[in-house]
Parts: C-alpha cells; structure tokens; sequence
C-alpha cells in the first residue's frame, strides 16, 4: 500500500508544489506583486522589529542579572552575566542562610510538558479523524457542526470553566492529571479540527478516488493516501495546539492541585509572593517559558496566518 | 384480536434488544439508562459517576460495532462531537438550567428554584453595568489601536527588502507568548522604582511616574500590552490581502499615472477590506473575553476601574460563590461572543469563496 501511495505522490508532485508555492506567497516572496523597497526599509524596519522584540530581549536580559543588577536605577545595559537566578528557580533556600530546598518548579515545568503533549496528542488523533469526515463527507448539518465547535472553542473560556469546576468537584477529577488532560484534549479539539479541515480541503480527492477504485478500504485511505500528504500540516497544528495548552492560565488556575499545577499557575503565585522584587528570579522563569515558545514560532512562521486563525484563513 | 397477534411480533423484538451482540445498540442505550438511573439513585455521586461513564463507554462501543462500514463520515466525526458535548455543551446547557435556582458552590444546600430572579438581579446591578462600561471602553481602545498600527505595520512589510524575513518573525513573536508572562513582565517595566518606563519618563520630569494608580493610565497600560502582542495579528491578516493583489493591477494603474492614493483606495483597499474585517471581529472576540492579563496586572485596579466582565464573572463565582448568579452574568457575555462568532464565520467563507472564485 505505501507502494501505491509513493507511485501516486511521484505521478503526481502537486502536493509538493502546492506546499512550495505557499511558501513563497504566504509573506509574499519574489512574486508578491507589492514591489522591491531597498535598504532604507530594511533599516526602519529593523527599528519596529527593535521596538517589539525589546520586551522579550530585555526580560532575557534580566534573567541574567545578580539581585543588585536587576534593581539598578539607571538599568544597567552592560552588567556581569550571572547563571545563579537559573539555578534558583529550582533551587534557593526560602529565608536568609536557611538550606537550599527544591522549589517545585522541575515538577511544574515536567506538569506543562505532560500535560500538554498528552493532551494534544489526544486532540490531534480525534480531530484529525473528524476533519477528514467533515472534509470527505459531506453529510447535512456539516456546517452547522462545524460552527457548533468552532463557537465552543471562542466562548470565553471563564463561562466554561463554572460548570466543569463544579463537575469536576463532584466526580473528584478537580486536581488530577486525568481532569485536566481531558479538559485540554476538548480545549484543543476545536482548534485540531479547524485546522485540519483546512489541510484536507486542499488535498485533491482524485488520488484517493483512485485508491478506492482499486479497492483500498476507508481506513487505507485515510492512513496510507490522507495522512502522508498532511504530514507538514499535523506538525503545525501539533505545535499550535502546544503552545496553546503551555500557555493557557484560568483552567489550570482553578483546576490544577498541587501535585499537577502548571508554570503559568505557579509564575502567577510567585508574584507578590516569596519571589517580592527578586525580578531576576521571575525573569528567569520566564526566559525558561518564553524561548521554547519563541524557537518554535521561528519555526512556524509560514503556518502562523493558518495557525492563529484556527485555519479560517488559508491565504 | 390486536394483542394475539401483536405478541408473537413483540416477542422477537425483545429478544433482539437482550441479544448479546456488538452491535446491539438499542440494548445498551437501555442498560445505560436503567444502570445510570440506578447508580446515581443509589451510588455516591463519585461513584455514580464512574458508573455511567463506563456504561456510556459500552454504549458507544455497541454504535460503533453498529455503524462501522456504513456511516463512515458519521463514524469518524462522532467522538470528537461525543467529547465536545460531554466537556462543553452539556455543562454549557447545565450552567444555564442552574443559571434559574439560587445555588452557591460553597454550601452543601440543594439548589432551590428562583426562575428569572438572577438575570433580574444581574441586569439591574449597577455594578455589573459598570464592569460592562470598563470592558467596551478597553475593546474599543485596544481593537482600534491594534487595527491602526497593524494596518502601519503591513504597509512597512508589504515590499520585498533585505532581511524582511527575519525582521517580520521578531515582529510577530509576542502573538505566541502567554498573556501570564507578558503581564508579569510588565508589571516590571511599569514599577514606579525600577521600572523603565518610570526611569526613562524620570529623565524628562525628575519624578517618578506610576502609570497604573489612574483609572486612564491602568487603561492605557493595558491597552499597550494587549496591542503589542496583538497588533501583528492585525499585520499578518492585512500582508495577507497585499501580497494576494495582482501586481498587473498597479501597472496598469501606473501607465494611466494614477495617483498613489488613488491606486490605494482602488485597487488595494478592496482586496484587504475583508481581511481588516475578519481581524476586527476576531480581536473583538478575543477582547471580549480578556480575562488573564488583567488579572495579572491590575487585577482590576485602580478600585474596579480595569475590571472587566470576565474577571467580574471569575470573582462573583470563585471569590464570591454566589454560583449560579456568575451562571446568569456569563451567559450574557456568552451571548455576545457567539454573536460575534456567527458574524465572523459569515464573513470567513464568504472570504474563502472570493478567494477560490478566480
């Protein structure tokens, strides 16, 4: 079977060329039709993208300040680097001399990962299996389906949370891994399925038609013809849906125990808590929650339209 | 006469229901009811729960032994709506049932039945207006903001230029970040001590400046924050419009020298008006719902000037435990953004439609 699914990717390269295309459109390349600006744009560019990225840089650059550096007035720009703040977030004793102890961030920063990859793991594998229904299937009601999941993924996110916090009480899943991965799981499921849709929409069906003419089953179909094609398009939605589920703060907030709290939750306790105005600390923390999230959006960056939209908006 | 021969035909009726097969689902929608009904009657609600779960599981495995091969769009698309009904819509629909009975999460009492008194209560607050007030004036500053300096930035990156690409993705990086990190640091910039905001107005004024202790300044902070990361959203829709007109367009337009804004108005703006309105219902969805970033960094202050509906939501229900009023107070803020949604669906497709046209 992956005989015919090579011999019919080879015979026909559009998938490849369509991938290769968008990516020379999506922020318009050569082609885009908007003109050729020099050196002078690239410089007041460099200035706006100086303005924006200056936020994040200058929170990398408190993380590595001592206690004394990071207070300063007037900030320091050059200042000796210090590794001792990444050390702390781990480890730092709570009071002066006292021994150093573990903070709980190792096991806040495993929770994040835990959670999150189970859960969009789990979503990825429903939703996908939903788009290519919603995509290849065309049954009544489809749209209205579609606009049911979509509108549950736009609803405000704290009008969701009383019931299940009260669900959640009775059944006694508040606070345990399985409660908040299942919660994540249908949090990302709308977004899984959207985005999905949207890769399956572009595929052409000629492929499969063929396929299923020479006998394949549904389900040959969908793991042998469908999912090889969409291989770029399940990454991006896997590491949309992560960063989505690593950033989400009000359902860990009141759904998390002590055992299973993620970092947003337990950043969000350290202000104004033991951590007071050691920003060194918190920047820390932050830096070590911020890069992977910002490595990845380099990696991304021709999905981004896609991505941010729930697949609305394809180009 | 009827019941002789009724009763031969009901007979093998009922043996099909009982009959022990995988696709037998009409038999296991039975015993999921009868089990469920029996559980939660006689169970605790921990355990009850437990219980029908693992009949429902029994439930969808019987409909699916029943529709494999047959209903296979039907098959496929099932679970993710099983889940999301389970997860979302039923305790949606149960929030509006309580949203009708007096009841707080705190209190063992049983929920007692009060009718439309909640919503009466909720509508008549004045407090709730306010906090109604305080969010329509944050979306509307923030959504402007964002709409105008997204619009600047996609003209900046509309034309090709040396290192265009790498310079766009810094642009677009705090779109990706959590609003709980991006609140916490800003709490930083704008410490009145420490605070490089405070300095570097100090360096023009000597004094210390302390932006969030105004009602408009804890406004503006927030608007600063949220249109920062917000704006190249904006940006990344309307790039998307420019790049996607046809360059013979301005060609054409420059041989019959028109000029510069009137190629705008002409030829550019009809290809990204649907994107700027997409970008707008969608940041005024998200707006809507802003919740995080002001309880990271006002908290709602100064006073309850910042506060706005969804933190008002969060309070009477986890802070208050008035329940089932929060349940009242949410569903009109639901209202809205499902209105809001159904809007930008509309104008999504129609979008996609114009798109795949030529």
């Amino acid at each position: 079977m992956t005989d015919l699914a090579q011999d019919v990717a080879g015979a026909r390269p559009a998938p490849v060329a369509r991938a290769l295309r968008i990516r020379r459109v999506r922020f318009g390349g050569a082609a885009s039709g908007v003109g050729h600006a020099g050196w002078g744009r690239t410089i007041a560019a460099a200035i706006v993208s100086f303005i924006y990225f200056f936020p994040v840089f200058w929170i990398i650059l408190t993380a590595f300040k001592t206690y004394e550096d990071a207070l300063a007035v007037p900030a320091k720009f050059f200042f000796t680097p210090t590794l001792e703040n990444f050390v702390q977030v781990f480890n730092r004793s709570f009071s002066a001399g006292a021994q150093a102890q573990n903070t709980g961030f190792t096991l806040y920063f495993f929770n994040s990962l835990f959670i999150s990859g189970v859960s969009v793991l789990l979503a990825l594998a429903i939703g996908a299996m939903a788009a290519f229904g919603f995509s290849r299937y065309p049954l009544k009601g489809n749209d209205t389906y579609l606009f049911m999941i979509l509108t549950t993924r736009m609803l405000p996110a704290i009008v969701v949370i009383i019931p299940i916090f009260i669900m959640f009480r009775v059944t006694g899943l508040a606070g345990t891994y399985a409660g908040i991965i299942g919660l994540y799981t249908v949090f990302n499921l709308p977004f899984a399925i959207w985005m999905m849709k949207s890769f399956f929409d572009e595929l052409s069906p000629d492929v499969e038609d063929a396929a299923r003419i020479d006998g394949s089953s549904d389900v040959r179909v969908f793991f042998k013809i469908c999912l090889p094609q969409v291989w770029a398009g399940l990454a991006a939605t896997a590491v949309f849906g992560l960063i989505l589920t690593w950033n989400e703060f009000l359902f860990a907030l009141l759904l998390s125990g002590v055992e299973t709290r993620t970092v947003p939750v337990a950043m969000s306790q350290t202000i104004g808590g033991d951590i007071g105005v050691r920003w060194g600390l918190l920047a820390a923390i932050e830096t070590l929650f911020l890069v992977p999230v910002i490595i990845v959006t380099f990696a991304l960056q021709n999905q981004l339209l896609r991505g941010v939209t729930f697949g609305t908006i394809k180009r | 006469m009827t019941t002789i021969t009724d009763v031969p035909e009901a007979v093998p009726a009922l043996r099909k229901l009982i009959a022990p097969r995988w696709n037998n689902w009409p038999g296991a929608l039975v015993v999921f009811v009868i089990g469920t009904a029996l559980a939660i009657a006689l169970l605790e609600p921990k355990f009850s729960f437990w219980v029908s779960a693992a009949l429902a599981v029994l439930f969808a495995a019987t409909v699916v032994a029943n529709a494999w091969g047959r209903y296979t769009g039907g098959l496929l698309v099932a679970p993710a709506l099983a889940l999301l009904f389970v997860m979302n819509i039923f305790p949606l629909l149960w929030s509006f049932g309580l949203s009708f009975f007096n009841y707080r999460s705190n209190r063992a009492r049983a929920p007692t039945w009060v009718g439309l008194e909640n919503y009466q209560k909720v509508l008549t607050d004045p407090d709730i207006w306010d906090r109604l007030h305080n969010t329509i004036i944050l979306v509307l500053m923030t959504v402007t903001t964002q709409m105008v300096v997204g619009f600047l930035l996609a003209l900046l990156f509309s034309k090709q230029f040396p290192l265009r690409r790498y310079l766009l993705i810094l642009v677009l990086t705090p779109m990706m970040l959590s609003y709980v990190a991006v609140g916490a640091f800003f709490r930083y910039y704008y410490d009145p001590t420490f605070g490089l905001l405070s300095q570097a107005v100090r360096l023009f004024t000597g004094h210390p400046f302390i932006l969030m202790n105004t009602v408009w300044g804890s406004r503006i902070g927030i608007v600063f924050v949220d249109a920062w990361m917000w704006s190249p959203f904006v940006m990344l829709l309307v790039l998307a419009g420019l790049v996607s007109v046809p360059k013979y367009l301005y060609e054409a337009a420059a041989i019959d020298r028109v000029p510069k804004w009137r190629q705008f108005v002409s030829i550019t703006f009809p290809y990204i008006r649907g994107l700027l309105l997409l970008a707008l219902l969608f940041r005024t969805i998200e707006a809507f719902k802003l919740f995080d970033l002001v309880f990271l960094l006002t908290n709602g202050g100064p006073g309850t000037a910042t506060e706005t509906i969804a933190l008002k939501v969060y309070r009477v229900a986890f802070e208050n435990n008035r329940t089932s009023e929060s349940t009242a107070l949410a569903y009109i803020l639901l209202f809205t953004v499902i209105v809001l949604t159904n809007l930008y669906l509309y104008f999504a497709n129609q979008r996609a439609r114009e798109v795949a046209a030529p």
